[in-house]
Order: C-alpha cells, then sequence, then structure tokens
C-alpha cells in the first residue's frame, strides 16, 4: 500500500542522493570533477556531497580532463570506485582518449583481468540556446564503442535506481543525464523533473527499456526528452483514435532489444524519435534492429526524426527547427499510421 | 585603450539589463532576446585593451566563453557581434553560434566555448605568420583555469619549439567557475610556467592597465620581431558571476563592492587627466562616441529578423 505523503525529489537530487547512499556504503566510492565540490555540481548533481563527506572524497578538480577522468581510470584499477564528472557531454573531445582507448578497452584487452568500476556522469541535451559546444546529446557517439555501458535515464526515480545499479556494476558506466530533466531552478521548469522518489537505496537495471504508455497502432521508441514528447504526441494522437505504445530506451548500449521486437510485434508500425544526429545514430541502430529482426511483422515502412545532421544552432528558430518536438512526433506519427 | 574599456563596459552594463528581459518571474536561461549562458567580463577589460592597442588587423585574436571584451577591443564589427548575440541573420555567424562563438575573419577574432581550445588555434595563426614570412603575432587570451589544460601545456610547447610569435594572455579572475585558483593550480602564477618552456612571462598586477600595456609591448615586439612566445599573466576581478544567473555561492558577495572600489576604468580615467594632462571634455568626448556606438549596436541588433528556421541547414560545408 502506498502512503499518503510521498516525497517529490527533482532529478538532480535523485542523482545526489543516489551517490549519497553509496558513498555512505562503501568507502571506495568518490566523486570527482569540476565544480562538483562547494557548486554542487553545475547541474546540481552533487548537491551537498562535499557538505556530507568532506573535500577528501568529494574533489573538485583543475580543468584538466585528460588527467582526472584517466585518474578515475587508474583509482578503479586500484579497487576504488570513482565517479567522475565530465560537464558536458561535448567536452568529450578533450579526454576522448582516456574515455574510449582506456576506460572502454582496459578490461577487454586484460582478458577481463582488470576491472574499472567507475562511473562518467555527464550532462547531455539542447533547448535553451546553449549552442553547438553545449548542446548534444551523442548517444550514439558513445553506444558506438563497445566496452561501456551507455545508460541515459528520463525521470527522477530511474536517475537515482539506475546511478545506484552503475556504482555498484563493475564495469564502466557512462551515466547520461538531461540538463532540462534535472529540475533546476535556472532553466524551464518540466513537470516531468520532479516526481515522487523513495528514500530507501533501490536500483533499475541498466540494460531495460520501459514501456512508459501502452498502445496497439504503433511503437514509439526515444529517449530522454524525446519520451516525454513522445507521450505528450501520444496523448493528442489518443484523442483520434490512434493508440500509441511509448518505449523509453533508457539504456543505450546495450540497448534492450527484446522490448522493443515484442512492442513492434504487437503494432507493426516502427517510430522513432531522438535529439541526436540522424545520420548513423540510434534512430538508425532501433530501426535495424527492427528490420532485421521483425521486418514481416511491420506494416508499414519504419520512419525516424532526429537532428537532421547539423550542428546544434544558436538562435532560437534555427534550434526550434532541428530538435524534434512533441508537435513534430504527432504529425509525423500520425502520418505513419495513415499510410499504413 | 581607454575607450575599448568604457565601451566594453559599457557594452556589458546594457547586456545585463538585455538579458534579464523575459527570464523572469522564474529564472528560465532559454526565454528573452538573448538565450543561452551568458559569461561577462565587467571588471576584466585591462586584460584585452591592454595588449590590444599594440595589435593591427592582421594580428590574431582567440578568446574563449568570456570574449566580450577582446572582440570589442580587437575590433569586431560590434552591430554584427550583437546581432549574433541576439541570434539574428544579420550576426556574425547568421544566428548560428551565438555568444561563446563569434568569427570575425575581418578583425581576425575567433572565439569558443571549449576552455583552452583557442591556444592552438593561435599558435597555428603563428606558425601561418612564420611561414609566409610575415611580423604578424597571434595572441590567445584564457582564464587562469584554463591552463591547466592540455591544450596550453601542449601549445606552449610547441610554440617554443617552433619559435612562433604566439602571446598567451591569462587572466587571472581568481576563480574558474567556483573553483579558486589555489584549488586549481600548483603555481601561484602562470608567467612561472614559462620557465617549463623556456619562454618569456610576466606578471601583472593590481588589474593595472598601465602595467598591462608596458608588458604586452614588449611581448608584442618580441614576437614581431621573431624572438619568440611569452606568457603573461594579468591579475584581474570578475565582478559578475562566472555566468548570468550564477548563484555565487563560493564566494563572498562582500568581495565585489571591494574590487569595484578598485576599478581599473576609473584609475586609467584618472590617469590621463592628472598625469597626461587629458581634459574632461576630450575624456567625455571619448565616453560620448563609445556609449553612442553600443547603443546603436543593440538597435541594430534588435531590428534585424531572425533567420528563416530553414536555413539551419545550410553552412554545413561551405561553398
Ligand atoms: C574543456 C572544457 N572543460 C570544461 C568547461 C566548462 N567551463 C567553462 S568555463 C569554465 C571555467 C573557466 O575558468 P577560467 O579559465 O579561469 O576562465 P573564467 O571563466 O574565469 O574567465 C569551465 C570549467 C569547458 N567549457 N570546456
Amino acid at each position: 500500500m502506498e502512503t499518503a505523503k510521498k516525497r517529490i525529489l527533482t532529478g538532480n537530487k535523485a542523482m545526489a542522493e543516489a551517490i549519497a547512499l553509496e558513498m555512505e556504503r562503501d568507502p571506495n566510492v568518490f566523486v570527482l570533477g569540476e565544480d562538483i565540490g562547494n557548486y554542487g555540481g553545475i547541474f546540481g548533481s552533487t548537491q551537498g556531497l562535499i557538505e556530507k563527506y568532506g573535500s577528501q572524497r568529494v574533489l573538485d578538480t583543475p580543468i584538466s580532463e585528460t588527467a582526472f577522468i584517466g585518474a578515475a581510470i587508474g583509482a578503479a584499477a586500484e579497487g576504488m570506485r570513482p565517479i567522475a564528472e565530465l560537464m558536458f557531454v561535448d567536452f568529450f573531445g578533450v579526454c576522448m582518449d582516456q574515455i574510449y582507448n582506456h576506460m572502454a578497452k582496459i578490461p577487454y584487452m586484460s582478458g577481463g583481468n582488470v576491472r574499472l568500476p567507475m562511473v562518467l556522469m555527464t550532462a547531455v541535451g539542447g533547448g535553451y540556446n546553449d549552442a553547438a559546444q553545449h548542446s548534444q546529446t551523442l548517444y550514439a557517439t558513445f553506444g558506438h564503442m563497445p566496452g561501456m555501458k551507455v545508460v541515459a535515464p528520463s525521470t527522477p526515480y530511474d536517475l537515482k535506481g539506475m546511478m545506484i545499479s552503475a556504482i555498484r556494476d563493475d564495469n564502466p558506466v557512462l551515466f547520461m543525464f538531461h540538463k532540462s530533466l534535472q529540475g533546476l531552478g535556472w532553466m524551464e521548469q518540466l513537470e516531468a523533473s520532479a516526481e515522487h522518489v523513495p528514500e530507501e537505496a533501490y536500483t533499475v537495471p541498466l540494460d531495460k527499456a520501459k514501456i512508459v504508455r501502452e498502445g496497439t497502432d504503433v511503437t514509439i521508441v526515444g529517449v530522454q526528452m524525446m519520451t516525454h514528447y513522445a507521450v505528450e504526441a501520444a496523448e493528442r494522437l489518443a484523442k483520434e483514435g490512434i493508440e500509441a505504445e511509448v518505449i523509453d530506451l533508457r539504456s543505450i548500449a546495450p540497448i534492450d532489444k527484446d522490448t522493443i521486437i515484442q512492442s513492434v510485434k504487437k503494432t507493426h508500425r516502427l517510430f522513432v524519435v531522438d535529439e541526436d544526429y540522424k545520420s548513423y545514430g540510434m534512430t538508425a541502430e532501433v530501426t535495424a534492429i527492427v528490420a532485421e529482426e521483425v521486418f514481416y511483422d511491420l506494416e508499414a515502412p519504419p520512419r525516424r526524426l532526429a537532428n537532421p545532421d547539423v550542428p546544434v544552432p544558436y538562435s532560437r528558430p534555427l534550434e526550434d527547427f532541428v530538435i524534434p518536438s512533441a508537435e513534430k512526433i504527432y504529425e509525423q506519427v500520425k502520418e505513419l499510421v495513415n499510410e499504413g | 585603450m581607454y575607450e575599448h574599456m568604457v565601451k566594453s563596459r559599457y557594452y556589458e552594463d546594457q547586456m545585463v539589463e538585455v538579458y534579464t528581459e523575459g527570464k523572469t518571474p522564474v529564472f528560465n536561461i532559454g526565454a528573452g532576446p538573448v538565450p543561452g549562458e551568458m559569461h561577462l567580463s565587467t571588471g576584466q577589460e585591462p586584460a584585452a585593451a591592454g595588449i590590444c592597442v599594440h595589435l593591427t588587423k592582421d594580428d590574431t585574436v582567440t578568446a574563449p566563453h568570456r570574449p566580450h571584451h577582446h572582440a570589442i577591443a580587437k575590433g569586431v564589427d560590434l552591430k554584427k557581434m550583437t546581432a549574433e548575440i541576439f541570434g539574428k541573420e544579420t550576426g556574425l555567424g547568421k544566428g548560428k553560434g551565438g555568444h561563446m562563438h563569434l568569427f570575425d575573419p575581418d578583425a581576425k577574432f575567433s572565439c569558443g566555448g571549449i576552455v583552452a581550445a583557442g591556444i592552438p588555434h593561435a599558435a597555428g595563426a603563428a606558425l601561418a605568420s612564420k611561414m609566409q614570412g610575415r611580423d604578424w603575432v597571434a595572441v590567445a587570451f584564457i582564464g587562469e583555469g584554463a591552463a591547466n589544460a592540455g591544450a596550453f601545456h601542449e601549445s606552449l610547447n610547441l610554440a617554443a619549439l617552433w619559435n612562433l610569435p604566439l602571446i598567451v594572455v591569462v587572466e587571472d579572475n581568481s576563480y574558474g567557475i567556483s573553483v579558486p585558483k589555489a584549488s586549481s593550480t600548483a603555481v601561484a602564477s602562470n608567467d612561472l610556467r614559462a620557465a617549463a618552456y623556456g619562454i618569456a612571462g610576466a606578471y601583472v598586477k593590481d588589474n593595472d592597465p598601465i602595467a598591462m600595456y608596458r608588458a604586452s609591448e614588449e611581448a608584442v615586439a618580441r614576437a614581431r620581431s621573431g624572438q619568440g612566445p611569452t606568457i603573461i599573466e594579468i591579475e584581474t576581478h570578475r565582478y559578475l558571476g562566472h555566468f548570468q544567473g550564477d548563484p555565487e555561492l563560493y564566494r563572498d558577495k562582500a568581495e565585489v563592492p571591494g574590487l569595484r572600489q578598485l576599478d581599473p576604468i576609473l584609475k586609467l580615467r584618472k590617469m590621463l587627466v592628472e598625469a597626461e594632462g587629458v581634459t574632461e571634455k576630450e575624456i567625455e568626448k571619448i565616453e560620448k562616441q563609445a556609449k553612442q556606438e553600443v547603443d546603436e549596436a543593440y538597435q541594430f541588433a534588435r531590428d534585424s529578423s531572425y533567420p528563416e528556421p530553414e536555413s539551419a541547414l545550410k553552412d554545413v560545408f561551405t561553398s
């Protein structure tokens, strides 16, 4: 039975709580990154940690991503469980060697003899006109490279549960959180960025997609903001008699093929939406999975909606044009269903 | 130099106002005529003005995410720059770049949002100058926080090795976002690091425009005459938050009023009147002109149209 009074947390607080609980449980867990101490993380993911655990376990670093992400790798190899924050995913460029040549490859190259139980968390997403070097999602860039789990939770509940799973996982996990879903005071306040989050430590698996809305006419696969937009579009479509099933992917790698396949078997139509670039991206991956596995179940060609392969522009009308919206999803899904 | 500093200050004062438009009651970073992050350099004017007076149109400047004072001192087209910050089609980048990504090839100015990334670009400009047999120099502006990035160290080693006409100006405003310099940098000042590359270093205290002018004069002459790179670190102050909307919980708010009393613009003004014999009238004329130019730039930006949404698809490749 549910209690009457439910504690509401924003995405960032849910994340910070997850980290705090794990720091409490395991002295090997520590956090490092830029402005994660007194500032509490630019996106609030480490709020309150330094007050609780001090600057020995919550380490503000210089702007030296190669050094501190590499140091997290070295410490993880010694049995520590570091959580490093790369402030914006866009900055991966300066430290990618550490991420994909080392963090993601050492466990494999060592024949599984070296474990790197670390989390690299990073902010993704656009929507507030921060332009091409601060607005990317890059799910595909990281999903493409074997050797790390790549997750992208969409709700405060999942942010907490998946962060706890990520910290406890013996593999390197790239944990992407969406800026707009952190519930910060200086961004547009979205309903989706706050919800009831239980106090205790609980886990949410790192490899399972979630059906967030059941439907029979079309499967919409999305992640983070796009899932929320898809639900919005689905509610509108429902008023016109189209029942869309919406899948929140949650995990980019490994990708939960089963949930997608089962859904398409039921709905016979596929729509994939992504805030990332279209070519070689998540939409292509999901479409390919469906084409390979359940092609003959489809009643219409699959459709994809994503950033049209341009850097994210600054000006508002340009950014609005490039990033998928609930409106665009609504229109295109409607077309797709009416087509076939 | 005074003109650049006044223009920059007034420009930023205006920006504080404009940036707040449409963002309240609940501060929403994406709303209003100027969305996105906004990093202002109020207080840091001497760093840019002190060196840019020694530069010509042919010299290259790269700046980081806090670029307005550098852009103004280097002579970037103020109207187009402002239009870009408003996201208008008349902007330097047709609305695609915004405040952190201003590119003016005519003024040989660029900036960017990835910390320290402009240093290698400046080294490249310096290399081009050398290969083409010019006496052009390149100046990279960075914050003291950026001096801990790999790009800083790699670029300076390269510039020293190849004896490039590169000057790196480190603006020490004490903080990299919330992290104080003492927690990020193992040496007291970055000019000391010059020794590691076998190049010249200079340190400018007290945000002093004149001292900055002198140190820069020397560094530019050194670079132009083929005697290699210099690191100049200037002690400066950021009066505002890291970005507009920064709660600044990491520093004592009382710090700022104290800093403002040491204002470099007032200091320079006083010096010009008292030591250089510039009349009040002449000063006021400079101030008035600077304000007028800034006002016109903001008006131009407001009056310009937004780009057509479909133009987002253009310019991925140049033609
Ligand atoms: C490679 C990279 N890492 C981190 C950031 C985030 N970031 C933007 S500005 C900044 C602080 C820069 O401090 P400093 O270089 O001292 O310049 P200031 O902001 O003080 O002018 C940080 C960490 C970034 N933009 N790029």
